[in-house]
């Protein structure tokens, strides 16, 4: 499949687009990349003009990032893959790799991104009832309030 | 009649290939069911539904505290009498936004940070991370440095081993393991201590280099400690390898294949127990373990007792490349000697303007990093760990994710559990090694 290839510090980086990735990763696995290391997502919110994205790739404010390695030839391939912020659907790779079950989950419960035909598309770190997805920028860091509290001596 | 049910959907199992056991999406041996949803069944201890398979069946929940859960895992099983049939383990207890807490703290904090992930194996999370901004900042440490890098993983390699022989034997209630495991896992943290100051949570591989060279006569404490464990490691065969009662506790408990641990990206020694041989040292060398001799231990069965032997064996294997590197460091600098990177001697504070200034900038504004994006892996006592960094040009990283490899190898726990009694469901939890610190990050 002809898809925007760039090679970043010595490591390939594939860009396919959202549509393209259920073939492309088929094509992938029998090519011999045999598991998917790593699924995660980065929000690119404040850094709409990120690094090493070729020209004819539509930045958008997601991005998948999937790690995939073959163990017969030792190579390792990364898929980076733009997602609107309206309504940010994948489509799950878990028919494909089964491994990516908890990482997807992962990703839902940090982002808000939603993998279609998902076995078990739940939080996973965060509380069931939580609202609002950690890791997005617009996610405050959050922090304790601290009281101090003047003492009720009498003086 | 339920026994009937069950048999003809084990019998319809078998028939599939290995690795379509694992995608199944229905009747697989992971139980997709929310928290709540377990919470209300549990109460009513035996679930009513209309499906006669599942008429006798029970939801037991197991854990977050329980003491062979190896900290806050909990399980949701699925029970038909004793046997497990299908389980979930339900994460994140102890989440505490790691990755999130990382986008707030400089490269030089960073590494702080990380090191508080897998707190039995710390170093190795260190090395990924400074692994990651190096490539990043396309430095070259000093030979010296990688040296130190792989001596202290190596170290933390058997500590990490040593502390899944004691708590293995004591999940199995071989008690007294417990405490020599202990022991001699207290050995190599004597040693850590000396280097690092701190038993754990080092913050000793920055990026750059080491926060501090080896200390005078290093190598006496190294021999040592090259004296004292591998006679203990064959103390350990003795209590532990060739006794009937532990063998028959491990062998063929949670069983694995090769094409299930590769479908579920299971690493480490999960998938070299199915007697594949893959480990990054060998595969994707990096740091200088292209130049010690060492070899991969690889299983037979899969089973538990395989997950045992593995570490065992592999602490020994760490021990033999500890020896070489004890005759092969080189002598040099720690850290790289860029003033922009690494802080400059705490001399030259006093007698140098720019010093002073730089080693203010380095610890207050931390040093800028060029944009870009990277993967950085290495082979940790539990499988591959990786760590994605993409840098904004600032000083604090844009976005840094840890892939841990107990949060991926923890998938493998249903099917490893299926078909098991609840008694080995123990012995499984604990053949997997998870750390909880980062799975849950």
């Amino acid at each position: 499949m002809n898809v925007p290839t760039v090679e970043t510090f010595g490591q390939k980086v594939l860009h396919p687009k959202v549509e393209e990735l259920i073939d492309l990763a088929t094509e992938l696995k029998q090519e011999g990349f045999n598991m998917v290391v790593d699924l995660t997502a980065v929000d690119y919110l404040s850094f709409p003009t990120r690094a090493d994205l070729p020209e004819n790739v539509n930045p958008e404010r997601f991005e998948i990032v999937i790690s995939m390695i073959n163990h017969q030839t030792r190579e390792r391939l990364r898929l980076r893959v733009q997602i609107q912020e309206e309504d940010p659907v994948v489509p799950s790779l878990f028919d494909l790799y089964p491994g990516t079950e908890s990482m997807e989950r992962e990703v839902f419960d940090m982002f808000g991104i939603s993998f279609s035909d998902h076995p078990d598309p739940t939080r996973i770190l965060m509380p069931e009832d939580w609202v609002g997805h950690p890791l997005r920028k617009d996610f405050s860091v959050g922090q304790i309030p601290v009281q101090f509290k003047a003492s009720k001596a009498k003086r | 009649m339920t026994s009937e049910v069950t048999e003809t959907s084990n019998q319809s199992l078998s028939a599939l290939s290995n690795d379509e056991r694992v995608c199944l999406r229905e009747g697989s041996a992971v139980l997709r069911i929310s928290e709540s949803d377990a919470t209300s069944k549990t109460k009513n201890e035996i679930t009513e539904t209309s499906d006669p398979s599942e008429e006798t069946r029970m939801i037991l929940n197991m854990g977050p505290s329980h003491p062979s859960t190896h900290g806050v895992l909990r399980l949701i099983l699925e029970l038909e009498g004793e046997t497990v049939e299908r389980s979930k383990p339900v994460i994140g207890y102890l989440h505490t936004g790691m990755e999130k807490t990382a986008e707030t703290l400089s490269y030089t904090q960073g590494s702080t940070n990380v090191t508080r992930m897998d707190y039995a194996s710390p170093l190795f999370t260190e090395l990924a991370f400074s692994l990651a901004v190096e490539k990043l900042l396309e430095i070259e440490v000093p030979v010296r440095a990688t040296w130190i890098r792989m001596l202290m993983c190596e170290l933390n390699r058997i500590s990490s081993h040593l502390l899944f022989q004691a708590t293995n034997g004591m999940d199995l209630g071989a008690v007294s393991m417990m405490i020599y495991g202990w022991r001699e896992r207290e050995e190599v943290l004597r040693f850590f201590e000396k280097v690092t100051g701190l038993r754990m949570n080092h913050n000793y591989i920055r990026p750059g280099g080491v926060a501090v060279d080896l200390h005078d006569g290093w190598q006496d404490d190294l021999r040592n400690l090259l004296e004292i464990i591998p006679p203990r490691l064959d103390e350990y065969d003795d209590l532990l390898t060739g006794q009937p009662l532990f063998q028959k506790r491990l062998q063929g408990v949670g069983s694995l294949n090769t094409s299930e641990a590769i479908a579920l990206s299971a690493t480490g020694p999960i998938l070299r127990s199915t007697g594949y041989d893959w480990d990054l040292r060998k595969d994707e060398p990096y740091l200088a373990y292209d130049q010690v001799d060492f070899d991969v231990i690889v299983g037979t069965h899969g089973d538990s007792f395989d997950r045992f032997a593995i570490r065992l064996n592999e602490v020994r294997e760490s021990l033999r490349i500890v020896e070489q590197i004890l005759d092969l460091m080189p002598s040099g600098d720690y850290r790289i000697q860029d003033k922009k990177i690494t802080p400059p001697p705490r001399a030259r504070i006093d007698e140098s303007m720019e010093a002073l200034i730089h080693h203010f900038k380095i610890f207050t504004e931390g040093f800028h990093v060029p944009p870009g994006e990277v993967y950085a892996a290495v082979e940790s006592p539990r499988g591959e760990l990786g760590c994605y960094l993409v840098s904004d040009g600032s000083p604090n990283p844009y976005r840094m994710h840890i892939r841990g490899p107990s949060f991926v190898n923890l998938q493998t726990l249903p099917h490893l559990m299926r078909g098991g009694l609840i008694a080995d469901a123990v012995a499984v939890i604990s053949s997997i090694d998870p750390i909880m610190g980062e799975v849950d990050r």
